[in-house]
């Protein structure tokens, strides 16, 4: 496969010096249809490039303060502290790695496998698929708006996207690579030397691709998926008539002290970001997961997991960390079906005081249902790539295995 | 005999052409007899010091009567505005994500205006606006809470009358520069006033009894509980951190001049809930929080103890939060009255004092970690656990006024052209960017199209028109603030598109080095 891709490759780069040369005496920058096209030079949505190109944040929340700089409150809140400040080039370069399934070990997965644009950065399945279909044990989380978050996985085992992204890229059951192996691999793909030279243009051009440029890249990508323009937030910046009637119902549902949503589900984003028992259901009898529990070394954080953003979460059905409800009706009827109901015999949890038995009627758990859809912007989805640096296909496209 | 009988029918008749004579002179003067906005003139007189507290309302005033909906009304108001509700039920929940309204009943000969939850509405006000007020109300059986705000600073919640709102009475959260006075509730089954995640508040001046917790300042600083009358309740006065909220702090209560007396009600609070834990006949309760002083109350007949203080670990073993500091640390007790307490003690404190051989509850009970505490004459009262309390290095805290910041915390102040920037890089540029074609087309052609006329560029934004085949047509983003439609067209207008050109090639960068 590789010997086959140096072939193409080889090929490009000839075709690409030929088409240098053609740009340099035309001055015609037209892309050619063979080659990856250079690196964007401009951020992405929702970002604005500053003097010393970087990309910084930028959105209506910046208009509002936060409480003890938290990021945590009401409609008008600013948003918690931003992992910002990645160039356009490592943006665009991550970008292409992202989909990339010359990232895995057999070439036949990239992170887009779990992490799919179209389905909210997951991947619609219960637990995603790994290393040779292997069915994972938990749900793909979305990447929306995750340079927001403080802890990545599950069970909070990572504390930033370049500690996060080694766990898949490594791991036997899913990528199944290994650093050395990707090494070798991008530092054989010629484009992939240009465009790192080109992202990172501090870097010794003599010496081959590291690792933390690829980590960097990746992470650049994955931080400027900017989800904050959604009906919910016109109706926060004050045009009330963003939201129907039912829709604010369910608002007004979400964040009262009886349903208790936004006690943990909290906007401007959607999660406090701390750890929660809440006692969902594993699929299918399976054994319980401990979540946090495991990294935290702590027996009261038994079946404990982050609290999830809920922004674009329409979007990714099925839900909980092991997608145990396939639906948001079912998911927010598991609030109502009271505390703890659904903890395996023998285990004590340490179920969450805001687990509680809040009674809510069919009629409140539709408007929640209503209310939860406004959540949904996609306004600033990126596009994948129509080709790759490695040859190989976007794996969005190979889904379906 | 019969003059008897005269002289009632006489009286009556008097009192009957009394009547008619008082209808006739008051009677349509009524409307205008209405007590003035009790913002525009509002004493209260602490002991302390006198303060006067003025809200201002610059705007209209928007009147609702019996059979309306208040809610209808702050759909209406505008910041600034005053909304009065005259005496009638209203049965609904009212919700306000607008800045600086007021919300202000109007009682008339006893009669209140009523919001009545039937056991059937979660809340009967939440508010997310900065600058609210809301007063005078009378508030019953709502399943949430009676007033909840999320967010919103320089609040002022007073001269409410709530009996069985659920939850929560009064519950601030996210919050900075409150006041919460004047109120009286009952039958909570949590907190009947509960201070969260909040910053400079004043609760003073409140009666809350037949809860399960009284007052609750939690994770939040700068607080000043004072004047209060806090009886019946399971427990009286709260100053806590609870674990796994993400502010992760309480420190610098003062606890102050507040009646705590038989707080021995049953524990009715829902399984689970950190109240639930209280034992009944807890006067006071300080748990893992900072810096609380304890002053001059009036700490009576608490069936448990006067006052606990205890850390999480053992006042809250339930839930664990490795970045919460569970001891109370450097809690101050100055003068307190305190008799009476501990005369039936349960659980855990009934039978550490029986390790001690006693059969009541100390006056001050202290149990688990923390360090720095101190008390002003220690051998006055019944104690337990306060062996290393030194003594107090302060006699008062006479000079805090308040808690609450000298001025309102002000919005944060945004220039017209960042806000322009803002709005231009957090939502347009979804379609639109200099020197490239998205889903809109380049920044420069609008800017060509609308040189020197941001106006022009408002008027698309409001109502689109599609110029051009090959592109999609524009959805209205009317939903953007007049302010920011402006300041974005200013803005597309302002950008330097050379500029923008040569920062999309910084090959030169490249070259350079």
């Amino acid at each position: 496969m590789i010997n086959k891709d140096i072939l193409i490759k080889s090929g490009i780069s000839g075709m690409l010096l030929f088409f240098i040369l053609i740009t340099l005496l035309s001055n015609n920058s037209s892309d050619s249809l063979n080659s990856v096209p250079g690196l964007n030079a401009n951020c992405p949505p929702g970002f604005k490039l500053n003097e010393q190109n970087e990309c910084k944040a930028q959105n209506l929340y910046m208009l509002y303060d936060s409480p003890n700089n938290k990021g945590l409150g009401g409609l008008q809140t600013g948003l918690p502290e931003i992992r910002d400040g990645f160039s356009p080039q490592e943006i665009d370069l991550g970008r292409y790695l992202f989909f990339d399934p010359v990232l895995s070990g057999a070439g036949d997965m990239s992170c887009a496998s779990c992490h799919q644009p179209d389905k909210g950065f997951s991947d619609g399945l219960a637990t995603s698929l790994g290393n040779n279909n292997l069915k994972l044990k938990r749900a793909a989380p979305s990447l929306w708006n995750v340079a927001y978050l403080r802890k990545l996985f599950w069970d909070g085992r990572a504390s930033s996207l370049e500690e996060q992204m080694q766990g898949p890229l490594f791991s036997k059951e899913e990528m199944n690579n290994s650093p050395a192996h990707l090494l070798e691999t991008i530092n054989s793909i010629s484009e992939y030397k240009k465009l790192f030279q080109e992202a990172f243009p501090d870097r010794n051009k003599r010496s081959p691709i590291q690792l933390n440029e690829i980590y960097t890249s990746l992470a650049a990508f994955q931080a400027s998926l900017i989800s904050l323009n959604s009906k919910y937030d016109r109706y926060a910046h004050g045009y009330h008539e963003a939201l129907n009637e039912k829709e604010k119902e369910g608002m007004n549902i979400f964040r009262s002290f009886v349903a208790r949503c936004a006690e943990c589900h909290t906007p401007p984003l959607f999660t406090n970001q701390e750890f929660a028992v809440i006692g969902s259901p594993e699929p299918n009898g399976l054994p319980l997961d401990p979540g946090a529990e495991i990294p935290a070394q702590d027996k009261t954080l038994r079946g404990a997991f982050k609290v999830p953003s809920l922004r674009n979460i329409e979007k990714t059905a099925p839900y909980m960390h092991s997608g145990n409800f396939s639906t948001l009706r079912e998911t927010v009827e598991f609030y109502t079906q009271g505390r703890g109901h659904a903890v395996p015999e023998g285990e004590d949890l340490r179920i969450h005081w805001h687990i509680w038995e809040p009674n809510l009627t069919n009629y409140e758990l539709d408007r929640l249902v209503d209310f939860l859809k406004t959540l949904t912007d996609e306004s600033f989805k990126p596009k994948v790539p129509e080709r790759l640096p490695s040859g190989l296909k976007p794996s969005v496209y190979i889904l379906s295995k | 005999m019969k003059s008897t009988l005269l002289k009632i029918l006489a009286g009556l008749a008097l009192l009957v052409i009394g009547v008619f004579a008082g209808k006739f002179l008051f009677g349509s003067s009524g409307a205008e007899s209405v007590p003035l906005p009790s913002t525009l003139n509002y004493r209260n007189a602490g002991i302390s010091e006198s303060s006067t507290e003025i809200k201002d309302f610059t705007g209209n005033v928007i009147e609702v009567k019996k059979g309306s909906s208040i809610q209808e009304a702050v759909k209406k108001a505008q910041p600034g505005d005053l909304i009065r509700v005259f005496p009638g039920t209203y049965s609904e929940n009212v919700y306000i994500d607008k800045d600086n309204i007021s919300i202000q009943g109007v009682v008339i000969e006893g009669k209140w205006p009523t919001l009545d939850g039937k056991k059937e509405i979660n809340d009967a006000f939440l508010y997310s606006g900065n600058g609210i007020l809301i007063e005078n109300f009378k508030i019953i059986n709502y399943k949430g809470n009676a007033i909840m705000g999320q967010a919103g600073n320089n609040f002022i919640i007073r001269n409410n009358w709530i009996i069985d709102t659920g939850v929560y009475g009064i519950f601030p959260q996210y919050g900075k520069n409150g006041l919460i006075e004047h109120n009286v509730l009952s039958k909570i089954a949590d907190a009947a006033i509960y201070v969260g995640m909040c910053d400079n508040v004043d609760v003073r001046h409140n009666e809350v009894f037949d809860n399960v917790a009284g007052i609750e300042i939690e994770n939040s600083r700068h607080c000043l509980v004072e004047n209060n009358y806090v009886h019946d309740n399971t427990g009286g006065l709260l100053a806590f951190v609870t674990p796994g909220l993400p502010i992760k702090t309480t420190f610098d209560v003062i606890l102050r001049n507040n009646f705590v007396v038989n707080n021995n009600h049953e524990n009715f609070g829902a399984p689970g809930s950190t109240v639930s834990g209280i034992p009944k006949g807890t006067g006071i309760l300080i748990m893992a929080a900072d810096d609380a002083i304890i002053e001059n109350n009036i700490i009576t007949g608490n069936n448990n103890t006067g006052i606990t203080i205890v850390d999480l670990a053992n006042g809250d073993p339930k839930a664990n939060d490795p970045n919460s500091e569970g001891n109370p640390d450097r809690v101050v007790i100055l003068d307190n009255i305190m008799y009476d307490n501990g005369n039936d003690p349960i659980g855990e404190i009934k039978a550490i004092m029986l390790t001690k051989m006693q059969t009541k509850g100390p006056d001050i009970f202290a149990f688990g970690g923390g360090k720095g505490s101190t008390i002003r004459d220690k051998n006055k009262y019944r104690t337990f656990g306060i062996d290393s309390y030194g003594p107090a290095q302060i006699m008062d805290t006479r000079d805090v006024v308040t808690m609450r910041t000298p001025e309102p915390v002000p919005d944060r102040a945004v220039s017209k052209e960042e806000l322009g920037e803002l709005t231009y890089y957090g939502v347009c540029a979804g379609c639109h960017a200099v020197g490239s074609r998205l889903i809109g087309v380049p920044t420069e052609w609008i800017q060509m199209i609308h040189k020197d006329n941001p106006q022009g560029i408002v008027d698309y934004i409001n109502k689109p028109k599609n110029l051009r085949d090959d592109y999609p047509e524009m959805p209205p983003q009317d939903y953007l603030s007049e302010e920011a439609k402006m300041a974005v067209a200013e803005f597309i207008l302002s950008i330097d598109i050379d500029e923008g050109f040569k920062k999309k090639v910084p090959l030169d960068k490249i070259t350079a080095k």
